[in-house]
C-alpha cells in the first residue's frame, strides 16, 4: 500500500442521481458477485461501468493510484469527486459517522461542523454491505457518532449482519453513554465484536475538561465509562500526548488501572498535527523526547499490571529501546510519511514514521536515522 | 472515609480511602487535607482529587468507585475456598511448637476414617466457591498416603459432575515420600509443603525426630521430591522459633543455598504449645517485627544484586497495597477467612473454621468446633460457634481498626482474638495480630515513601508476580 495515497481523486463522471455508492469489481469477481448490480462496476476499456443498465460511468481519474479493483466508492451528482469509502488492503478503514460533535478538543484533527448531516446514515447503510467480508478490522469515526442516536444502532446491526466476523473500533469520547439505556442499546448492537475507544486525558476535571473544551466531560465520560463496563463493552482508553495531558500521564495509568480495570487496551498517541491542533501548537507541542520519563513510567506502570498498553504515532529513534516494545506502526497510510533523512534508518520498517501533515515544527529534535551499531549497543 | 497514620520511619503520614488508594503526604499536608484547607494551588491537590480524596463539586465516576469497593470484596461471593483435611495426627517429629497437634506414630484413634473423610468430600463440593484448593495437613500425613490417594481419587470423579476448579497441596516433612507417593503428586498435581525452620543444628534441635537427623533427611527427601514433581514443585516454609530471630540472613541462607525462589516468613502460632513451651521458643511479636524488617533488607539486597528472592508474606501484604483488587488470601481479609473462607476437617470428624481453631480446639477450647462432618455445610456455616466467631470478622468495624489507615490492607482474625483474648472482637493495643501487621505495614510504606527505584522493582514483581528481570521499570508509584 503506498504510503500518503490519497482517498480523494478527480475524474470524469456520469449517470449518477443524487448519491451513489459502488464496489468496484475486476471481472471475475463481477461477474461472481452477489451483489446488486445497481451497486457494482467493472472495468471496460478505459474506464469503470457500472449500475443496472451500466448507466455509471467513472473514468480518467486525475491520480489513478486512488481506485482500485476491489475499493468501494461514493459519486455524487454534479461532481467530478471520487471518494473512497473502504479501500482493500489498507492498514485502516473508517466509516466516517458525522462531522457534529459534543466536544472541540484542542488538539482535534477533525475539526466538527455543527451540521445535520444525518444523511451520512442511509449511505453507510449501504456502504457496509460492499466491504469485503474477510476485512478483520473496521473503525467508526467522527465527530462523535453517538450523535446519530439511534443511527448509529442501524449502522451496528448492519455491520452485525453483513460482517459477523469483522472487529468494529469505535471512536466516541464516552459522554452520552452516561445514559444508561442508549448506552445498553448501542452496546448490544454493536456485540461481542465493537471495541470502544474513549479518550481519557487525566485523572481530573479540569485538565481533561480543558482539553476537551466542553465543562462537565470528564464526569460524563467517566459515568459513560462505568455504563460501557456494566454492559460488558470491551473499552480502549485513548490518551493523546501533548503538554497539557503529559504533567499527570503517571497519575492517569494509576487511574485507569484502580478505576478502569476492566479497558482490554490503553492507546498513548503522539499529536497528529492536523485541524485544530495546527492553531494551538503554543498550548499543546512539547518535544517527545522532554517527557520520555512520564511517558516510561505511564507505560510501566501499566505493563506491569498486566494491562496491555500501545505507544502510537512515535518514531522509534525519539524513544528509548525499552519503550520499542510498545511502539506500534499506528498512522493509516493515508496520512503516513517519512521526511528524507529517514531513508538510510535501519529500524524504518518498524517505525510508526509521521503523519504527512507533520512540517520541521512538530518534528521531535531528537529525530535521527539509526544504524545497526545503534541497536546492538543498547539491547546488549 | 479517609484514614490516617503517621509513618514511623518518616517525617510523613499515609493516607488511605475505602478503596484501598493511598496518598503519602508531609504531616501539615495532612494535617491541612483533613481540616479542608487543602486548596487548589498546593502541589498535592490534583493527586488527591483523583483519588476522592477531597470532594469532586461534579460528583461523576460514583458508578466506578463503588465497583472499585466491591472489586476488593469480590471474594466474598465465593465462600469457603480452602479446605483441609487433617488425615492424622500422628507425627515420627516431635516438635516443641506442636505438641497439641500430634500424637505418637504407634498411636491409635488418631487417623481419619474414611467414613469421615467422604463425607468431608461432600461439605467441600457444598461449599460455593469455583475454585477450591484441597490440603492435606496432620501430623504426618503421609503416613496416611493410602487415604489420600483415596480422598483425591474420590473428589476427581466427583469433580467430572461438579467441574470445579481444584488444586491438592500437601504440607508434610517429605520423610515418609517415596517414589510411588510422589509420583502420585506429581500426577495428580498435588503442591508439596515442607517445613525448614533453618541451618541444620537450629533445625535439629527444633525438630526432633527419633534418628536426630531431621535437616539432613529434609535436604535428601527435597531433591528426591524434586527429581519426581519437579523444582517447583516443592516450597518450603520455616517455623520461626526465638533462636531464628537473632540470626535473620542464616535463615535466608539455607533457603538460598536449597535452591527456593521463595520463603515466607511468619512468626510462630501461639496456639500450638503449653505455656511454659512458650516462655522457651516464643517470643515478643516487636521482636519479630524487627527480624522481619532486617530479614526484608536482606531480600531486597539480594534481589538488587540480581537474585529474585521473594519475601512471600509481603508480596501478599503488597498486592492488598499496589492492585485494586482483594487477594482473598484467607488469612489476611475482611471479612475474616474463619469459615468464611476455609474450613478444617479434623481426623476426628470435627470441623473448625481455621487451622488455629482446631489447635485452640486441641488445647480444651471447644468453643470453636463448628460441628462434624456429617453435618450439612448449610448447618456448620450457622453454628454457634461461627456466629459468635463472625462478630469479629469484618476489620472495618472493629475497634482500632475502623480507623486503622492500613485497615484496607489488611484484614480480622477473629480466631486468634477469640483464643488469645477470649472474645473474637479482641483488643487491638495487646493483640499481637494487630503488632505484627502495624509493623509490617509501616515497614512496606516505609520503603514505598523512601521510593528507592530498584526496591520498588522488587515491590512491583513481588506484588504482580512476576520474573524481577520482567520488571524492566518499576513505573509509577503512588506517593
Ligand atoms: S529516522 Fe525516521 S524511520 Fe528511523 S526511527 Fe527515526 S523517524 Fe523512524
Ligand atoms: S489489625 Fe492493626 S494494623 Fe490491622 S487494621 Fe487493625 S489496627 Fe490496623
Amino acid at each position: 500500500m503506498t504510503l500518503g495515497l490519497a482517498l480523494h481523486t478527480h475524474g470524469k463522471i456520469s449517470g449518477v442521481d443524487g448519491v451513489r455508492i459502488l464496489k468496484l469489481l475486476d471481472d471475475d469477481e463481477w461477474a461472481a458477485s452477489p451483489l446488486p448490480s445497481h451497486q457494482r462496476a467493472r472495468f471496460v476499456d478505459d474506464g469503470w461501468i457500472g449500475g443496472d443498465h451500466d448507466e455509471v460511468r467513472l473514468s480518467a481519474p486525475r491520480d489513478a493510484r486512488v481506485i482500485a479493483a476491489g475499493d468501494v466508492v461514493r459519486l455524487r451528482e454534479g461532481s467530478s469527486m471520487v471518494s473512497v469509502v473502504w479501500r482493500r488492503g489498507a492498514r485502516t478503514n473508517s466509516l466516517f459517522a458525522t462531522e457534529r460533535c459534543n466536544s472541540l478538543c484542542l488538539m482535534c484533527s477533525q475539526p466538527p461542523r455543527d451540521e445535520d448531516d444525518s444523511w451520512r446514515v442511509s449511505e453507510l447503510l449501504a456502504t457496509i454491505p460492499l466491504i469485503d467480508k474477510s476485512e478483520e478490522q473496521l473503525g467508526v469515526t467522527g465527530g462523535e457518532p453517538t450523535l446519530l442516536g439511534d443511527g448509529l444502532t442501524a449502522v451496528l446491526e448492519r455491520c452485525g449482519q453483513e460482517l459477523p466476523d469483522t472487529g468494529l473500533h469505535v471512536l466516541t469520547n464516552g459522554r452520552n453513554f452516561k445514559d444508561a439505556t442508549a448506552a445498553a442499546t448501542w452496546i448490544r448492537a454493536g456485540g461481542e465484536r465493537t471495541t470502544w475507544a474513549v479518550p481519557l486525558y487525566a485523572d481530573v476535571p479540569d485538565i481533561h475538561d480543558e482539553v476537551v473544551v466542553a465543562p462537565g466531560a470528564f464526569d460524563e465520560t467517566l459515568d459513560g465509562l462505568y455504563e460501557l463496563a456494566c454492559n460488558g463493552a470491551q473499552v480502549e482508553i485513548r490518551v493523546v500526548l501533548h503538554k497539557l495531558t503529559i504533567a499527570r500521564l503517571p497519575q492517569l495509568a494509576a487511574f485507569i488501572y484502580r478505576r478502569l480495570p476492566f479497558v482490554t487496551h490503553i492507546a498513548l498517541m503522539g499529536l497528529e498535527p492536523m485541524g485544530f491542533a495546527k492553531g494551538n501548537r503554543d498550548r499543546l507541542w512539547i518535544d517527545p523526547v522532554d517527557y520520555l520519563a512520564e511517558l516510561t513510567t505511564a507505560v510501566f506502570h501499566l505493563a506491569n499490571r498486566g494491562m496491555a498498553v500501545s505507544i502510537y504515532n512515535l518514531p522509534l529513534c525519539v524513544l528509548p529501546k525499552t519503550l520499542w516494545p510498545f511502539a506500534r506502526q499506528s498512522i493509516s497510510e493515508w496520512k503516513n510519511s517519512y521526511p528524507a533523512e529517514c531513508a538510510p534508518c535501519v529500524v524504518k520498517d518498524h517505525c510508526a514514521g509521521f503523519f504527512a501533515s507533520a512540517g520541521p515544527a512538530w518534528r521531535s529534535r531528537a529525530v535521527r536515522p539509526l544504524q545497526y551499531e545503534d541497536l546492538s549497543h543498547e539491547m546488549a | 472515609m479517609l484514614r490516617s497514620i503517621d509513618l514511623m520511619a518518616r517525617s510523613q503520614s499515609l493516607v488511605t480511602n475505602a478503596r484501598g488508594e493511598y496518598a503519602i503526604l508531609s504531616r501539615a499536608d495532612r494535617e491541612a487535607l483533613q481540616a479542608g484547607r487543602l486548596t487548589s494551588e498546593h502541589a498535592r491537590f490534583h493527586d488527591l482529587l483523583a483519588l476522592g480524596m477531597i470532594e469532586r463539586p461534579g460528583g461523576g465516576g460514583v458508578g466506578l468507585e463503588a465497583a472499585a469497593e466491591r472489586t476488593r470484596k469480590a471474594f466474598l461471593l465465593d465462600g469457603p475456598a480452602l479446605h483441609i483435611f487433617v488425615v492424622t495426627l500422628r507425627c515420627d517429629h516431635a516438635c516443641g511448637y506442636c505438641q497439641v497437634s500430634r500424637a505418637a506414630t504407634g498411636a491409635e484413634g488418631f487417623d481419619m476414617s474414611w467414613d469421615d473423610a467422604r463425607a468431608a468430600i461432600d461439605r467441600v463440593f457444598e461449599a460455593p466457591a469455583q475454585a477450591l484448593t484441597v490440603e492435606f495437613q496432620g501430623g504426618e500425613p503421609a503416613l496416611r498416603f493410602d487415604l489420600i490417594e483415596r480422598i483425591v481419587l474420590e473428589i476427581e470423579q466427583l469433580n467430572e459432575i461438579h467441574r470445579r476448579n481444584i488444586r491438592f497441596s500437601l504440607v508434610s516433612t517429605l520423610h515418609h515420600l517415596g517414589h510411588d507417593e510422589l509420583a502420585f503428586c506429581r500426577d495428580h498435581q498435588i503442591h508439596i509443603s515442607t517445613s525448614i525452620d533453618g541451618p541444620a543444628p537450629l533445625h535439629d534441635r527444633q525438630r526432633p525426630n527419633p534418628t536426630h537427623d531431621s535437616f539432613a533427611r529434609t535436604v535428601e527427601s527435597l531433591a528426591r521430591a524434586r527429581a519426581v514433581v519437579g523444582h517447583e514443585g516443592v516450597a518450603a516454609m520455616p517455623t520461626l522459633t526465638r533462636a531464628a530471630m537473632a540470626d535473620p540472613k542464616a535463615v535466608i541462607d539455607v533457603y538460598r543455598e536449597l535452591g527456593f525462589a521463595s520463603i515466607f516468613l511468619r512468626p510462630i502460632s501461639p496456639y500450638g504449645f503449653a505455656r511454659k513451651t512458650r516462655r522457651a521458643i516464643g517470643y515478643d511479636m516487636g521482636a519479630f517485627v524487627a527480624f522481619y524488617n532486617q530479614a526484608l533488607q536482606y531480600l531486597l539486597e539480594l534481589n538488587r544484586r540480581g537474585e529474585p528472592m521473594v519475601e512471600t508474606y509481603a508480596s501478599i501484604l503488597l498486592r492488598h497495597i499496589m492492585t485494586p483488587f482483594g487477594s482473598g488470601y484467607v488469612d489476611l481479609r475482611s471479612p475474616a477467612g474463619a469459615g468464611l473462607g476455609v474450613l478444617v476437617y479434623n481426623y476426628d470428624g470435627q470441623v473448625y473454621p481455621a487451622d488455629e481453631a482446631r489447635m485452640a480446639a486441641e488445647s480444651g477450647d471447644r468453643r470453636f468446633t463448628l460441628g462434624t462432618v456429617h453435618q450439612s455445610f448449610e448447618t456448620l456455616m450457622s453454628s454457634p460457634a461461627m456466629r459468635w466467631l463472625a462478630t469479629g470478622a469484618v476489620a472495618e468495624q472493629l475497634p482500632g481498626c475502623r480507623d486503622c489507615a492500613f485497615v484496607p490492607f489488611c484484614g480480622a482474625d477473629p480466631v486468634y482474638h477469640a483464643a488469645a483474648h477470649g472474645d473474637p472482637i479482641g483488643d487491638r493495643a495487646t493483640s499481637d495480630f494487630c503488632t505484627k501487621h502495624m509493623g509490617l505495614f509501616q515497614i512496606l510504606f516505609g520503603h514505598l515513601a523512601e521510593g528507592d527505584p530498584e526496591t520498588l522493582r522488587t515491590f512491583t514483581a513481588w506484588a504482580f508476580n512476576r520474573a524481577r528481570d520482567e520488571v524492566i521499570d518499576a513505573g509509577y508509584v503512588p506517593q
